[in-house]
Formats: structure tokens, sequence, C-alpha cells
């Protein structure tokens, strides 16, 4: 696999000719680090801002379940690489050193002061200004983040990259040429089928991630890590003409209180169809 | 050339049939300026639509007609709404958050080179314009946002706007598009969700009933569905039960699944981990049956009981059949 610099219809152009005689793949793994769901998540209430110091911070679930997908075509098709790609600050290195550890080849880390609070627009720019550099055949991202709710950036990339897209994902096969996979949607099931390069997002119905062993915990320690910033990409974040959704207010909402708590004594469903009556609720 | 016109994309079935979304897209459109909406359909299907989306408020309809529908997977779609863009020259965009919707926003926004805000609860104006808010963090924080420049896209939470527009008299335009070639995904089958029509929708219910692991099995979790139906409310369950194979993943509530805000949410045999509250703990009154006292739902129920959800549950349906009759 050769690398790629070119944005515009980046990935392997005239792929599948070119695999014909070259059996690897490339996947890249968009992996997002987010604050703990298991936490009091909080918000900076002067700037919108995710406040990072207030929970822990770990790549999200659904994330972990792409990097497992990746991980288990590579099991049984030897010559795929597994490159994990994020834009996060620095400190999210722990995190994507635990998916070296899993089974990642090699990681591409976009960390810049200047990308906190970055809208969905910048976040797509910037990850697919570091995919179309690292080179790919299939990107691989979850469906919606914990933390943004978006569920926007890996249409946007594939938008961005001028490739085909399938999301929502809840059961995928990867082949040599092409995706294959079941979009379930509100009104109902869909097959798809994407030749590669393509984007594809999973839902958190993929399998969970496997752990990682004292194995991989040595052997990511030796495996490529490379950090970018913005200027290494070229990407312009000050452009006072670009189009940029801005938080405007911030609000937290009182937290919710107990009401009334009673102990089943034979009566307790009597007691409730009289709460609910009361209460005008039936 | 209508004053602040606000293009609102339908969405339509593959057999043509307008999305329950359209008429709370109408509503949010119709507060903040000139509704116009976009229908894309297959061959033959756009008039009914058309006159449907008329109905629900669309000052303007815009259809277009295209054959890759069937088999071309968001792309037609794209370029539709690029096209329609172009001719209203809209101050916002709007789409439903559904997963279908988020895609098209997507690249639309891209596209575009237009600021998108996703899972907007309520839409407003300011002096400088259109502005959507967001309830964030499981309803923790409520968020405005706006953009910086240019025409604001923005996908609007499922059931979550109750103003309806006026209906008005079907003004129909087809548009012409010129097709990008984009490279896409191809549909190569799709079968419909076959939805309980008896039932109301989990999103934008009034009343839901929802159940966890602790009913136990797919049969036992009949329970949930009865005192659901007793109530006329919507089912819906926590990732455990999902997980467990009790119900379909599109009733699950919660941080990865449906967020609801209805006027009564009873919660049986939930534990209330914080991932579930995050869906549901803006509920007006929260009702919760568990049968461990210290079950973190309790910390946010109006009303609690600690007992068995297969003792209690009958006894309040049957007493509330019985104060019915
Ligand atoms: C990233 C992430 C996202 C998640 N998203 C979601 C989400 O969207 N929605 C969601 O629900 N969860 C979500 N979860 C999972 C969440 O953490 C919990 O595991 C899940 O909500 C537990 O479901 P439960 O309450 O049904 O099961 P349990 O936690 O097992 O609780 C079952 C409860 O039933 C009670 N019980 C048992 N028998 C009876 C009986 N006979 N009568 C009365 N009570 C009884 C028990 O006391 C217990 O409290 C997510 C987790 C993560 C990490
Ligand atoms: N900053 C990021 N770094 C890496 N991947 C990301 C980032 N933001 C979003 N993604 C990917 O895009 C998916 C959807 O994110 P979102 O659109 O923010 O909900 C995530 O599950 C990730 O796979």
């Amino acid at each position: 696999m050769v690398n790629q610099s070119v944005l515009a219809g980046a990935g392997r152009h005239g792929g599948s000719i070119y695999r014909q005689w070259c059996g690897d793949m490339k996947i890249v793994v968009l992996l997002k680090e987010v604050p703990d769901t298991y936490g009091d998540r909080k918000l900076d209430l002067d700037s919108g801002i995710a406040d990072r110091a207030a929970s822990d911070a770990l790549t999200d679930e659904v994330d972990e379940r792409a990097l497992e997908l990746a991980i288990t075509y590579a099991d049984s098709h030897s010559d795929t690489e597994v490159v994990v790609v994020t834009m996060a600050p620095a400190s999210a290195a722990v995190s994507m050193r635990k998916a070296l550890a899993i089974g990642g080849t090699s990681v591409v880390h976009v960390a810049d002061d200047r990308l906190a609070g970055a809208d969905t627009g910048l976040t797509a720019e910037v990850l697919s200004a570091a995919v179309a550099r690292a080179g790919y055949d299939l990107i691989i991202a979850g469906n919606v983040s914990t933390d943004g709710y978006g569920g926007v950036v890996p249409a946007m990339m594939a938008e961005r990259l001028g490739i085909p897209q399938a999301t929502n994902l809840e059961a995928v096969q990867i082949y040599p040429d092409h995706v294959e996979g079941k979009r379930a949607t509100e009104t109902g099931l869909y097959t798809v089928s994407a030749p590669l390069p393509a984007l594809i997002s999973v839902t958190e119905k993929l399998p969970e991630v496997r752990f990682a062993g004292f194995k991989g915990i040595m052997a990511a320690k030796k495996k490529p890590y490379e950090s970018l910033s913005l200027d290494d990409l070229g990407v312009v974040v000050d452009d006072e003409t670009a189009a940029r959704s801005i938080v405007v207010a911030v609000a937290e909402r009182p937290a919710r209180t107990a009401g009334v708590i009673v102990v089943d004594e034979g009566t307790a469903g009597e007691q409730l169809a009289d709460f609910l009556i009361q209460n005008r609720l039936v | 050339m209508s004053q602040n016109p606000i293009l609102v994309f339908v969405e339509t079935t593959p057999d043509g049939t307008v999305a329950k979304s359209a008429a709370g897209l109408l509503g949010a459109a119709a507060a903040i300026g000139e509704p116009t909406a976009l229908i894309v359909t297959a061959p033959g299907l756009s008039a009914a639509a058309a006159s449907a989306v008329a109905q629900l408020g669309a000052m303007r309809v815009l259809t277009v007609e295209d054959l890759r529908l069937t088999d071309t997977f968001i792309a037609p779609l794209v370029d539709a709404l690029a096209a329609a863009f172009e001719n209203v020259e809209p101050d916002a965009v709007l789409l439903s958050n559904s997963v279908d919707g988020r895609d098209l926003a997507a690249r639309f926004a891209v596209r575009a080179g237009l600021a998108l805000a996703v899972d907007a609860v309520a839409l407003s104006r300011d002096e400088e314009g259109v502005v959507a808010s967001h309830s964030v963090y499981g309803g923790a924080y409520n968020v405005d946002s706006a953009v910086t420049s240019g025409a604001f896209v923005v996908t609007v939470r499922q059931g979550a706007i109750d103003a309806r527009a006026e209906a008005q008299e079907p003004v129909v335009e087809s548009l012409t598009v010129a097709p990008s070639n984009t490279p896409a995904a191809t549909i190569t089958d799709f079968e419909p969700l076959i939805s309980n029509a008896t039932r109301p929708d989990l999103r934008g219910a009034a009343k839901v009933v929802s159940g966890g692991r602790g009913l136990q099995s797919a049969e036992k979790f009949v329970l949930v569905e009865e005192l659901a139906d007793s109530l006329g409310a919507a089912v819906g369950a926590s990732r455990a039960a999902v997980d467990a194979g009790y119900v379909p993943q599109s009733y699950q509530v919660g941080q990865t699944g449906v967020s609801v805000s209805p006027q009564l949410y009873i919660a049986l045999g939930i534990s209330g981990a914080i991932q579930h509250r995050a869906g549901m703990q803006t509920a007006k009154t929260i009702v919760a049956i568990n049968k461990d006292a210290d079950a973190p739902i309790f910390q946010i129920a109006d009303f609690g009981i600690v007992g068995d959800v297969f003792s209690v549950v009958p006894q309040l349906i049957s007493s509330l059949e019985s104060r019915k009759a």
C-alpha cells in the first residue's frame, strides 16, 4: 500500500485492478475519545465545550466495536493494516496505545490546541486530511458518538473524500474489493454494498472489543505512533469566511430529585393506580 | 419570492409515504419563516406526497422524481437537496435527525459549505438569525447554537416539536436535478419495519412504559406491553433487554437509543443506569418499579415502588380496569 497525499477522490484510484496483484488492505478506524458515560459529564458553562477534567476519558464504546471489526478481518487476512486515526488532545495517547495493544498496526493522532471546540464540519475536514495522508481502502467509524451525539462526521468525511458511504450498519462483511452490510433505519432494514475505497459506520449491535493481552501491550510500545498538527495537514482553522456552528448559550438543568417511594406490601399496584389517577396521567 | 424561506427536507419511504417527522419539521419551520418542502421519490409517487406535505403546512413543495432512488444510496438525495437549496435560497435547511436525515444533512452541508447542527429540540430566531436549541448529556444541559455565516443546516429530534403549521393549498413545482455522479453505495434489498399500528410511536409519545432485564424473558416482557396498551402508551426498553433479545433495538431508550420526553414514563425492572436515564430523565413524571430498593432509578422517580413487577403490574392493570368501568 502506498501513501497518498491527494485529498480529492483519495483512496486507491482504480483500486480493484490494483488489488488483483496486490492483496493488501489498509483499514482506517476512527476512534474518538469521550467522557466516560458512567460518570457525571460536565459542560463548561462559558464556552459550551466539554469539561475534560470533570470525567475520565476513554475511547467511545461503539468505536471500539469498529476497531474489533477491523482486527477480526486482519486476523484472517494477514496483509491487512489497521491504522487508528484520531483527533484529540495529546492526553488521548493512552487510549490510542490501548488500541495498538488490542491489535491496531499504527496510530495517526491529530492534536492541536486550535481544535478545542471544533464543530462537526471542522472535525470532518481535519480527519479527512489525516486519512487521505495515511491512505486507505476502507474507513470504519462508529455511528454516533456518545458526547457529541452527532452521527454526522463519517458522512461528512465521505463527501469530502468523494467516496461511497454505508452508515449505521448492524452487520458487516468485508471483501477484498467491496463491503456489504445491513443498515438499520427507522423505516426498515436495507442491505447495502459499496465498492472500495469506501467509508462505513457501525452500531452497537456489532461485537464488543476483545481484551488486550500482555503480549499485545508489550508489542504496542514498538508500534508506529504519528502525532500531527494542523500545519502538518495544511488545514487552516481561523478562516473568517468559513461557516461554523457555534454555541451561543449554555444552561444547566436542575437535577431531578426523588419523590415518594413505597415498599410493596400487597397494595402497591392500587396505590400507583391512585397516583396516576390523581395526577391525571390516565 | 417569499420572506425568510426555510427549506424542509421531507423523508418518504420507498413506496412514497411521507414520514411522521414531516409534521414537526414543518411546524418548526413555520415558526421561523415560510416553509418550502422538498420531496424526492421514485417516478410516479411525488404527487400524493406533495399534497400530503401541503396539508402539513408547506407553502411551496418542490418535487424530484429520480429512478436512482430505489438502488442508489443517499447520492440522489444530496443532488436534489443541493438543487433545491439553490432554487429556494433559504435561511435554514431542516431535516429529521433520523439515520437517513443525518447522512443527507452531513453530505449536503459539506457540498454547500454550510455549518451543521444536529439533534435540535427547538428552533427560534434572534436578531442575527436562526438559533437551534439542544438538550445535551441526557438533558443535563440546554445548549443553543447558531452559525457564523450562511444558511444553517439543522437536524431536528424526532417527536420533539409539538407545534404544527397551518394546512396550505398545494403549490407544487417539479425540480430538475443534474446528477453529480459521486460514487455511491448500492441498495440491494429492503425489508420494511412492520410498526404496531395500534400503539403510539416511542418518539413523541405522551406516555411510555419501558421494561428492562428484570422482565426475564421475551415471553414475560408481554407484561410491559399489557400495561402500555391499558394506558395507551408506547413501549420502550433498556439496552440490557434489547441485548437479551426481548425486543428489537428500535425500542431502546437511552444514550445510544431513543431520547424521550413524555408526560409519563414508567420503568419496569430497569436499574436506571446513567446511560438509560440519559434518554428519559426529562420526562414530566417518572414511575419506577424495581425489587432492589437501592436501584438508581429511584433517585429520579416521582413515584417509586420497591416490589416485584410480576405482582405489582397485574394489580395495577386490574385496578385501572376496574376504575375505568
Ligand atoms: C456507551 C454505553 C451506552 C449505553 N446506552 C444505553 C442505552 O441507550 N439504554 C440503556 O438502557 N442502557 C444503555 N447502556 C447500558 C447501561 O449501562 C445498563 O447496562 C443498562 O441500562 C441496564 O439495563 P437494565 O436496567 O434493564 O438491566 P440491569 O441493570 O440488569 O437491571 C435490571 C433491574 O431489574 C430489577 N429486577 C429484576 N427482577 C425484577 C422483578 N421481578 N421485579 C422488579 N424488578 C426486578 C433488578 O433489581 C435490576 O435493578 C449503555 C452502556 C454504555 C457503556
Ligand atoms: N475527533 C474524532 N476523532 C476520531 N474519530 C472521530 C472524531 N469525531 C468523530 N469521529 C468518528 O465519527 C463517529 C461519529 O461521530 P459523531 O459524528 O461525532 O457522532 C465516531 O464514532 C468516530 O468513529
